[in-house]
């Protein structure tokens, strides 16, 4: 404690803050290595398989296994790839997924930086997500590569646009582009009936499957393609270069259902916060609640995995440009009304 | 201090990015030197303290625009040759835009040098004022028919873009949507009971 006081009050703070970034971004990437693993178990159980079980004790050390193997594997970039974009594509990828971290409200009273434009910086860095997968996929030098990058991009700027406007209508019921507010938003006496996924039903749907298309995960994983165009955009990638690809898919698939817990099931608000009072130990809001409904979405995205076949490509354009915008636009006229009306218990 | 420390740090990447933007050989580099440079000059805005414009011009320009810039790059066959070969014949156009931009930046530098002296360093703003708040307060109230009008000039350019490139080609074979929901089991699948065969 001593050299700590020793520290001038300034840098005491630096220190504080780094640690925090520290302890939330590993806290993320330890998330990201077990998510892998409970893709494999839970899809294994649905199609009626054990999954992986030899390392470690229930095979709880496989995500370990798994990363110590691509380490160690050689890194081959191909002799007619651009050499610098090659390497930076999976960076490119994976900073945005951890960065938008930073304006999440964990539990109350903590977020790393809580600023007033804290929706408006999220949209802002999930939409350069896209920057690594199109990059990816020229520097490759691949035809395959190319055409997975293609898709991927138009698919997510067509769903960014639905995505955007699901949040307009979440800015509007909440009042504040702020993440933290638009969880206190949604506290009230009747627990997860106050939450504003029943207002908001429809665009809740729509955030979270454009969610799952921004993250090109099945049914909407045309980019990786793999009876089509062999692997899509990390066609080329091996190694660690590849790992890193895969630690931004899921850190996205995180991101992704903690921005859907946050926005419509009221982040780390207990669902019981009128029934049982602020005092129970099931009544208060903690991080323990966020992480459930984290987890709700995270399980999701598996069992949809399991569940549907994919996609047909103008299929998914489709549904981006004439199903979703349209439904965002005429409810959030809905919700005007809703709003100017004083609907209880939401907007009274 | 430590302020101006940040902005010559960035301002410097911002003039180096820009100068890689008109000397990268590669169209996708260019494009990808663009990025960087938007990335600084929004940087240099939050300095500034105009969050809402920084974050938004990181969401519109870098998230969109570039975006789509860099599709079309991509799928565009430079050929540096030929791009090469045209210098000569619009190297006097080039001289002529040069040395008006020039000027029309001097006259700028110069006026906003005269309008500012003396107003010295920037006050910070008390940290719980709301930028984007203010912004959204001034555009919807007094400023409502300028920014309607913005909205409504973007949307007629939205609705020509797409009328000029959309053609009806003949024969193109095309799914009817409702129809194909519309289906059900009884339309497609017929069940056939028949008697198992004799063993033989």
């Amino acid at each position: 404690m001593a050299i700590w006081d020793s520290i001038p009050a300034q840098f005491q703070s630096v220190l504080v803050i780094l640690g925090q970034v520290l302890a939330v971004t590993i806290v993320v990437i330890l998330c990201v290595a077990y998510l892998t693993l409970a893709e494999r178990k839970v899809i294994g159980y649905i199609q009626n398989r054990i999954g992986p079980n030899r390392v470690g004790p229930k095979g709880l050390l496989q995500p370990f296994a798994d990363v110590i193997k691509l380490l160690l594997k050689e890194v081959v970039v191909p002799s007619s790839a651009n050499r610098f974009l090659f390497i930076i594509a999976p960076l490119l990828s994976i900073t945005p997924a951890l960065a938008a971290w930073a304006v999440m409200p964990l539990f109350p009273g903590f977020t790393l930086a809580n600023i007033n434009a804290g929706l408006l910086y999220v949209l802002a860095l999930t939409s350069l997500g896209v920057y690594g997968v199109i990059l990816a996929g020229w520097a490759s030098n691949s035809k395959y590569a190319l055409l997975g990058a293609m898709r991927s991009a138009a698919q997510i700027v067509a769903y960014e646009i639905a995505m955007g406007f699901a949040l307009v209508a979440v800015v509007m019921a909440a009042g504040s582009l702020n993440l933290g507010e638009i969880v206190e938003a949604q506290a009230g006496g009747a627990g997860l009936l106050n939450w504003f996924w029943l207002p908001l039903f429809p665009l809740f749907i729509v955030y979270f499957i454009s969610g799952l298309a921004e993250t090109n995960r099945a049914p909407f994983d045309v980019a990786e393609g793999e009876s089509e165009i062999v692997a899509g955009f990390h066609v080329e990638y091996a190694g660690v270069t590849f790992a890193v690809f895969f630690l931004a898919e899921y850190a996205n698939m995180i991101l992704i259902s903690a921005l859907t817990a946050v926005f419509f099931l009221g982040g780390w608000l207990s669902p019981f916060q009128g029934l049982l009072g602020e005092d129970s130990l099931l009544g208060a809001p903690g991080l323990f609640w966020f992480a459930l409904k984290t987890c709700f979405f995270l399980f999701c995205f598996l069992w949809f995995r399991a569940t549907f076949p994919r996609y047909r490509y103008d299929q998914i354009m489709r549904l981006g440009w004439k199903v979703f915008i349209p439904v965002t636009i005429v409810w959030i006229f809905v919700l005007g009304a809703m709003i100017a009306f004083q609907v209880p218990p939401w907007f009274a | 201090m430590f302020i101006q420390i940040l902005f010559y740090v960035f301002a410097t990447v911002l003039v180096g990015a820009a100068i890689g933007v008109i000397t990268a050989r590669n169209p996708v580099h260019a494009v990808m030197y663009l990025v960087l440079a938007f990335f600084n000059s929004a940087v240099l805005w939050l300095l500034l303290e105009a969050e809402f414009l920084a974050i938004v011009l990181v969401l519109v320009y870098v998230g969109a625009v570039m975006v789509l810039f860099l599709f079309v790059v991509m799928m565009l066959d430079v050929n540096v040759e030929s791009v090469k070969s045209g210098f000569t014949r619009y190297a006097p156009l080039g001289v002529v835009v040069l040395v008006i931009i020039a000027v029309e930046l001097a006259q700028v530098i110069w006026v906003r040098h005269m309008g500012l002296r003396g107003i010295g360093e920037l006050t910070p703003l008390p940290a719980d004022y709301n930028n984007t708040r203010e912004l959204g307060l001034l555009l919807y109230t007094e400023y409502f028919y300028a920014f309607e009008l913005a909205a409504v000039i973007l949307l007629v350019a939205i609705v020509a873009a797409i009328s000029l490139t959309m053609r009806r080609r003949p024969g193109l074979k095309v799914q009817n949507i409702a129809q194909q929901v519309a289906v059900r089991r009884e339309d497609r699948v017929k069940l056939v009971k028949m008697d198992s065969e004799e063993r033989q």
